[in-house]
């Protein structure tokens, strides 16, 4: 499938790249999917690119490279939704806000980017009961 | 929007689904309970709106952005 991005011009993507958020992501609730794309140069960050809208990208990141303790359990009604069998099936990622400086770019670690790896399915889920906030700084 | 009074442990259905009931009344506070098929996600009304915020400032992106996580990887 051939798509069109923000930062990798018109590419080809294969089928089972794409990502179902069946519920959107809150804010985009109509955009249902999206594809997980390298950022050439800065291998520690990838985009999650709608597949709907040319302009729609997050910058994402494996949390856990930044935040060496980051910590949160699933409520059961996020697994069954996700449909994960097995922890090893989820991915985790978080959405950077970025800014003009480093240092004030910011990671959401109250709301990750949960994916079942085996079905593609994704959502972004707002964890309960957290004290992770939306703007964790990523470099102190 | 509709208005309804409801006492200690009455309920107020939505649609065939959904039930929400006064658990407690406490001062200015009030503890509910909500039944919903799993479909449904419930938040408290302000982190919803505080993610969704958040999420369109994430969308905000700029090619000086991205230059500079390439700068930063190279320093790496």
């Amino acid at each position: 499938m051939k798509i069109s991005t923000s930062y990798h011009g018109d590419i080809e993507i294969d089928n089972q790249q794409t990502l179902t958020f069946n519920q959107g992501i809150p804010g985009f609730l109509e955009e249902t999917k999206f594809v997980i794309l390298p950022l050439p140069g800065a291998e520690a960050f990838q985009v999650l690119q709608s597949i709907q809208t040319k302009e729609l990208a997050f910058i994402i990141t494996d949390p856990f490279q930044f935040f060496l303790d980051y910590d949160f359990q699933l409520e059961p009604q996020e697994i069954e939704k996700l449909q994960l069998q097995q922890a090893e099936d989820a991915a985790v990622y978080v959405l950077l806000t970025m800014s003009d400086s480093v240092e004030k770019i910011t990671a959401n670690l109250q709301a990750p980017v949960i994916i079942n790896t085996k079905q593609q399915l994704a959502k972004q889920v707002i964890l309960m009961n957290t004290a992770y906030e939306t703007k964790h700084r990523l470099f102190e | 929007m509709l208005v309804l009074t409801r006492k200690l442990n009455e309920t107020i259905k939505i649609g065939d689904e959904i039930e929400v009931t006064v658990l407690a009344v406490n001062g200015d506070q009030v503890k509910l309970g909500i039944q919903a098929p799993k479909s449904v996600d419930i938040h408290r009304q302000e982190i919803y709106e505080e993610i969704r915020n958040e999420n369109k400032s994430a969308s905000q992106i700029t090619l000086h952005a991205i230059n500079m996580l390439k700068q930063l990887s190279k320093k790496k």
